[in-house]
């Protein structure tokens, strides 16, 4: 029996989540007080950065899987 | 000037005399001698050096200066590096062959004439090629040859772009050249096919991880950053580049989302780094070129980083596809460390080199107003985060456990691996020494409390995205397959093109051979036995076409009989005195056409 380890235990794992939103609510709340130096309107929008960066990865995510993905996947040895 | 020599010398000659050494020695000889390299390069002064005559041109093997020197340091040291890494190899040709590598692009980046360049530039991709040949696997040697005939393909349109240009110009100097002729276009396409520009690509996902788990820290940085050197000289400010390399940032990250082989993850990841340098050298302030250059010294360390920790896994497993890895963490943590630490430097998370250096990119994007762009970047730095940030470490050392236990990676790999991270980790933490070696005075901050959080906030909220996306199973599953790149167009059209030769082609050809070669001559042969004869008869089938009825029997019959007794007698009604005429009457006209057209 192998010995566990702190990725196998589901309590530190869930520990981890959440230092990690609290990570999120940081840079959040650190917008507020910072002065943003800025080159376009938008960003002085309230948590601009923070709403492109998740659409971008779902966007992303979405076209690579349900389009690029159909056109260019073949079997493995489509070469050969 | 004494006592130094041409950065590239010291490696393709020290190169030539490993097989010299054995065992212990060889090690120690092959550490030594990007040293030697380095200790040569800080005392070469800035300038103009070694210049040898060659037909009517002066060639120049070395043109120091503070660009071509940066290029030189990094190389050294990656050299060291790599070198380091790949300790355990035994083969003698595989280490020729990467030193020779380095060497040819040293080579390149000090070259202050086209010539040399071109030399360089092709030594450049044959001892690539013989790199990934020296991976023993049937798809390395597929894939080495494509390798070698997309870049002499390249080397090609190079070639014919600087024969343009120096008939153009009078002059073999490289320094900046500039879109403004055709020439240029074709020297521009040249240096972008290594460059992996968008549509000239394929050859970087096809080739780079064919490579062995040594070679590939070598293949990942020479060739591509070259190509950057040459553009940053030749084009800065070539507004085309912009757009480019902002496609180039874009559109491989796509790819990188549905690759199951990691290697290839990582040379999309190259393609996308390769495209923030390229915006930079098309912007080309002062700003936006040290952005590419000071890109060059981070990205060469986190991508070998990445590329080391990966090599390790292949080393260690065999294996390097997503579906086939995971959980590795237990058996390796301290190279699943090294890898995050190249993960959060590519993914430029505050702290870690590449938020120092994309930065100053971005920036320049932005001063200069182009929205579009601009845009096109920060989506790809979210791209890069999925890809290379999350990706490569999480299915290697994480996702599922494949229940793979191996050893950690060996002793000279760790402390190549942890060299690079700690650099990775102190050049994003202290960025002063980076930028005093840049080529233009730096005026720039990246620790700005603005910057510090705009960037945690874009990369915690992609972050973010990609657990609910995997929590909700939208997430694409890891599969096995085979995902289309342009290198489809040859792999498939090589074998279009050959059953159009064996097929309609050599049918074709066999027709061809016939009529050529037996019909044509036999038909001469039969007509020169009676050409009077023969014409008669021809004659006569004609008007049988023509005629009708009695007439066109008549004429049957005629031919008939013609055709039983032919030949026939053959009279000669010239005797051979008239040909003897014929012949000097054509050998005096072309005598007086001789004459006359001499005469003008």
């Amino acid at each position: 029996m192998e010995k566990k380890d702190f990725f196998d235990d589901a309590k530190k794992v869930n520990k981890l989540f959440w230092a990690f939103y609290i990570l999120i609510g940081l840079s959040l709340i650190a917008e507020i007080f910072v002065h943003k130096h800025i080159f376009f309107r938008w960003e002085e929008y309230p948590f601009f950065y923070g709403t492109f960066g998740f659409l971008a990865f779902t966007v992303l995510i979405l076209i690579a899987k349900y389009i690029l993905r159909p056109i260019i996947k073949r079997k493995e040895e489509y070469y050969d | 000037m004494t006592n130094v020599y041409p950065p590239a010398l010291i490696f393709i000659f020290g190169a030539l005399l490993i097989p010299l050494f054995r065992g212990k020695l060889k090690s120690v000889y092959l550490i030594l001698l990007p040293v030697a390299g380095f200790i040569n390069l800080i005392n070469i002064p800035e300038g103009v050096h070694w210049t040898v005559s060659f037909l009517n041109y002066n060639l120049i093997l070395g043109k120091v200066d503070k660009l071509s020197l940066f290029f030189g340091y990094i190389y050294h040291l990656i050299t060291f590096i790599a070198l380091l890494y790949s300790m355990h190899v035994k083969e003698n040709s595989q280490h020729i062959a990467a030193i020779c590598y380095g060497g040819s692009a040293l080579g390149v980046v000090f070259a202050g004439d086209l010539i040399t360049l071109f030399v360089f530039w092709e030594i450049m991709a044959l001892s690539a090629t013989f790199l990934v040949w020296t991976n023993k696997a049937k798809e390395s040697y597929g894939a080495g040859m494509r390798y070698l005939l997309v870049h002499i393909f390249g080397g090609l349109c190079l070639l014919i772009g600087m024969f343009m240009h120096v008939y153009e110009t009078g002059s073999i100097e490289f320094g900046f050249i500039g879109l403004n002729s055709i020439g240029s276009w074709f020297i521009l396409i040249g240096f972008g096919i290594n460059c992996g520009f968008p549509g000239l690509h394929s050859w970087i996902p096809d080739a780079y991880p064919q490579t062995t788990a040594t070679g590939g820290v070598f293949m990942w940085t020479f060739t591509t950053k070259t190509a950057v050197y040459v553009l940053a000289r030749a084009f800065p400010g070539a507004e085309i580049l912009i757009w480019v390399g902002a496609a180039m940032t874009v559109f491989p990250i796509f790819f990188a989302v549905v690759e199951n082989n990691l290697r290839k993850v990582l040379s999309y990841s190259l393609i996308n780094q390769l495209g923030y340098m390229v915006v930079g050298i098309g912007i080309g302030t002062q700003l936006s070129l040290n952005g590419t250059i000071s890109h060059v010294f981070c990205h060469i360390l986190y991508k070998a980083l990445l590329v080391m920790s990966m090599g390790a896994v292949i080393y260690r497993t065999g294996k390097i596809n997503c579906t086939d890895l995971g959980g590795l963490y237990k058996s390796m943590p301290l190279t699943a460390t090294f890898c995050i630490i190249g993960a959060l430097s590519i993914s430029a998370f505050p702290l870690f080199s590449g938020f120092v250096s994309k930065s100053m990119v971005v920036e320049s994007a932005a001063m200069g107003g182009m929205t579009i762009i601009w845009l096109m970047l920060l989506f790809a730095s979210v791209g890069v985060l999925e890809h290379a940030g999350i990706k490569v470490p999480y299915h290697a050392f994480f996702a599922h456990d494949s229940g793979i236990r191996t050893k950690e990676a060996p002793l000279h790999m760790l402390i190549a691996m942890g060299v690079t991270a700690f650099l990775c980790i102190f050049i994003g933490v202290m960025p002063g020494p980076l930028y005093s070696l840049l080529p233009y005075p730096v005026d720039f901050a990246p620790y700005t409390a603005s910057h510090v959080v705009t960037t945690c906030q874009l990369l915690l909220f992609g972050i973010l995205a990609y657990v609910l996306l995997v929590r909700a199973g939208v997430f694409p599953a890891e599969m096995r397959a085979t995902n289309l790149d342009l290198d489809w167009i040859y792999r498939k059209g090589a074998s279009a093109f050959m059953w159009v030769l064996r097929h309609p082609l050599s049918i074709l050809g066999a027709m061809w051979n016939a009529v050529i070669f037996s019909a044509i001559p036999s038909l001469v042969t039969w007509i020169i036995k009676n050409p009077k004869a023969a014409a008669r008869i021809t004659f006569d089938s004609v008007l049988v076409m023509i005629a009708t009825g009695d007439t066109k029997a008549r004429l049957q019959e005629r031919i008939k009989k013609e055709l039983e007794v032919y030949p026939g007698d053959i009279i000669r009604q010239q005797p051979i005195g008239f040909t003897v005429l014929g012949a000097t009457l054509i050998l005096f006209a072309y005598m007086l056409i001789y004459y006359i057209t001499e005469m003008r």
